[in-house]
């Protein structure tokens, strides 16, 4: 950090004796946000895995295009002996099914293709849902303080003691399984890392000369709380919520490989991998490794642009996130 | 030190309890005392056996009198009775531990030698070829999710090494220690390097980054100038003082599976806590999810209390607020 910064003087200093009129118009004020956005821009991992993931979201849009491209539905069934051969088995990878088929004669590719639609409206959706909780509550607990914070920081404490995956799946089992069902468990039942994180930055901020002044100012506390403080934690909310979404995929996944995600026909790729159990043992491969890498590109590339956006934006490493 | 850990093991029983409230309305209250009954009674009672299992259960009594009958044979340590299987809970919970720790604690000396080993040599030679290697590999391991990584290693080190004629591990299933030591081992060989790769990662970020910071300290400086030996700078000095947030972050990933570690039991077919207790979510065995879950939250907060205890130990200053 401060050999670059060295240099970046070293570089500054030959361009210092330029007319003044120049200079004033090449030193422009730039916002945490730019320079944030610009450290973004110039991270190559980061920039490439943005690109995958604009390509994951393309396919999971266009995937009835696809399907219609290559010719066979989501959940079409093949027969025997085009879908599956004489014995039931699936059909590994040919010039009619790419990635070869499943347990049902159905097209692995195109299954592969409609699963990103799940994996990504849950990924997407659960984990605003997480971070708008998470943030609401670790703010209110915060400013509040006393009784409310305490409260709420049990609160916190009891649903971080209780295995997630168990009470999930209790939950969705009693309630019954479904796209909703599962964004809202996950979402419910995930805030409490959120609230944490966002309670400890209010705390530091919270008496702040500015908080202080616009309390003087006669601000109530929504206005405190949502116009003068929520600002300056957004940024590590930010950094949160970009790292959360490839857990919270791989935690859709998961739910789904137990048999308590998306109800079936309805292609997902933790689904996928759970049928494919059933038949790895009679040498198809294909069925449980191309909806495998399909999961674990999309976390890959989620995760490398995660690192990348808290890079960017929390420089000074507060070695919050890891 | 007796005072804070006095206050803390008080903090944790609160927690605990709200833990059986928040299980308790859950399982007792959602699903309505009549949900419950037929759950517990199972699939072909009829309305007969229902209504004595309610009646036993004390389920058409005032919902204060059931909570506390629930929490009543629970402080005595009894986790109640599973109809399904014809047995106490305690006796399936207590054949399930030794598995779920068998499986953790192996992978656990796994992942923090192999996460603490890569996080040091990535932080010594920071932006090196090994350290390029170590970030990415931890990377890509923590961006794994945990079946997909079982599967694989399945479909690669059992299914592909045993059709060729080397039938190094077995398929799935849990020999006990004390039945055959060697197949125990074999058995649990995949299984410990599923969840110690999974999870050795996120100890190679954090060893690396927590190295990183302590190393641009001043007392690293002084050690290095008074001539000490690098290696004696690494590991005495910086290691030691860079290892408390990894210490923390263990304790709390041991806690956690230890309560069952849902994902590989499943994958491996180990029957430990986390395979019972999905096993129990499929066929409504309520009194054993109840069971698994209340076990499995205990464990969660004895591993915080040990660790803010461990802290206060190895940092004087915790102890003061």
């Amino acid at each position: 950090m401060s050999a670059s910064m060295n240099a970046a003087t070293a570089l500054a200093e030959p361009t210092a004796p330029v007319a003044e009129g120049e200079a004033a118009k090449k030193i422009e004020g730039r916002s945490p946000w730019r320079l944030g956005y610009e450290r973004l821009r110039r991270d190559r991992a980061a920039m490439i895995s943005v690109a995958v993931i604009i390509l994951i979201i393309l396919v999971a849009i266009f995937a009835p295009v696809i399907a219609a491209i290559i010719g066979h539905g989501p959940n079409e069934q093949f027969p025997a002996p085009i879908g599956v051969n004489e014995q039931g088995q699936p059909l590994g990878p040919s010039s009619r099914f790419w990635l070869g088929t499943d347990t049902l004669g159905r097209d692995v590719l195109v299954r592969i293709v409609y699963g990103a639609r799940i994996s990504l409206i849950v990924g997407f959706v659960a984990t605003i849902l997480t971070v708008a909780i998470g943030a609401a509550v670790g703010l209110a607990a915060a400013y509040f303080g006393g009784f409310v914070d305490t409260t709420l920081a049990r609160l916190m404490d009891w649903l971080l003691a209780i295995p997630f995956l168990l009470l999930a799946i209790s939950l969705v089992t009693v309630i019954g399984p479904g796209l909703t069902v599962l964004i809202i468990v996950i979402g419910f039942l995930g805030w409490a890392s959120v609230g944490r994180i966002v309670r400890g930055q209010v705390l530091s901020i919270r008496e702040k000369e500015y908080v202080e002044a616009a309390r003087s100012l006669g601000a109530g506390p929504w206005r405190i709380m949502f116009i003068d403080i929520l600002p300056n934690v957004i940024a590590p909310i930010i950094v949160y919520t970009s790292l959360l979404i490839p857990v919270t995929i791989v935690a859709e996944a998961s739910l789904s490989f137990l048999g308590v995600g998306i109800p079936a026909p309805t292609a997902d790729w933790g689904q996928m991998i759970a049928d494919s159990q059933t038949v790895y043992q009679y040498g198809a491969w294909w069925y449980l490794v191309f909806p495998s890498l399909a999961l674990l590109i999309t976390t890959l590339a989620f995760n490398i642009f995660g690192d990348g956006v808290r890079d960017a934006f929390d420089p000074r490493g507060d070695q919050l996130f890891v | 030190m007796a005072r804070f850990l006095v206050r803390r093991i008080f903090e944790g029983l609160i927690v605990m309890w709200l833990v059986t409230v928040g299980v308790f309305i859950i399982f007792y209250v959602g699903p309505g005392p009549r949900g419950v009954a037929r759950a517990l009674a199972g699939k072909s009672a009829t309305p007969q056996v229902v209504a004595e299992v309610s009646h036993r259960l004390l389920l058409d009594r005032p919902i204060w009198v059931q909570y506390w009958h629930f929490l009543w044979l629970l402080l005595h340590g009894n986790l109640g009775y599973s109809f399904y299987h014809d047995q106490s809970v305690n006796s399936i919970l207590a054949a399930a531990f030794p598995i779920t720790l068998s499986l953790v604690l192996g992978a656990a000396i796994l992942w923090i030698i192999m996460g603490v080993l890569s996080g040091v040599l990535s932080a010594v030679r920071a932006r090196s070829l090994a350290d390029r290697t170590f970030t990415g590999l931890a990377l890509f391991f923590y961006s794994m999710p945990t079946f997909v990584l079982g599967l694989l290693f399945l479909l690669f080190f059992y299914y592909e090494l045993t059709i060729h004629g080397l039938a190094l591990f077995p398929g799935s299933g849990y020999t006990s220690f004390t039945t055959n030591p060697f197949q125990w081992f074999r058995g649990l060989i995949l299984p410990w390097f599923t969840l110690a790769l999974v999870s050795a990662a996120t100890y190679t970020r954090l060893t690396r980054g927590s190295m990183l910071d302590v190393m641009g300290e001043d007392y690293i400086r002084t050690a290095r100038a008074k001539g000490l030996s690098e290696r004696r700078v690494i590991f005495r000095h910086s290691l030691r003082a860079a290892l408390t947030p990894v210490v923390t972050q263990f304790g709390l990933d041991v806690g956690i599976l230890l309560g069952g570690a849902v994902i590989t039991e499943q994958v491996f077919a180990l029957p430990g806590l986390g395979f019972t207790a999905v096993q129990a979510i499929t066929q409504q065995d309520l009194p054993i999810i109840i069971g698994v879950v209340i076990v499995a939250a205990a464990a969660v907060v004895v591993a915080n209390i040990v660790v803010d205890a461990f802290y206060a130990v190895l940092d004087p200053r915790v102890r003061l607020h």
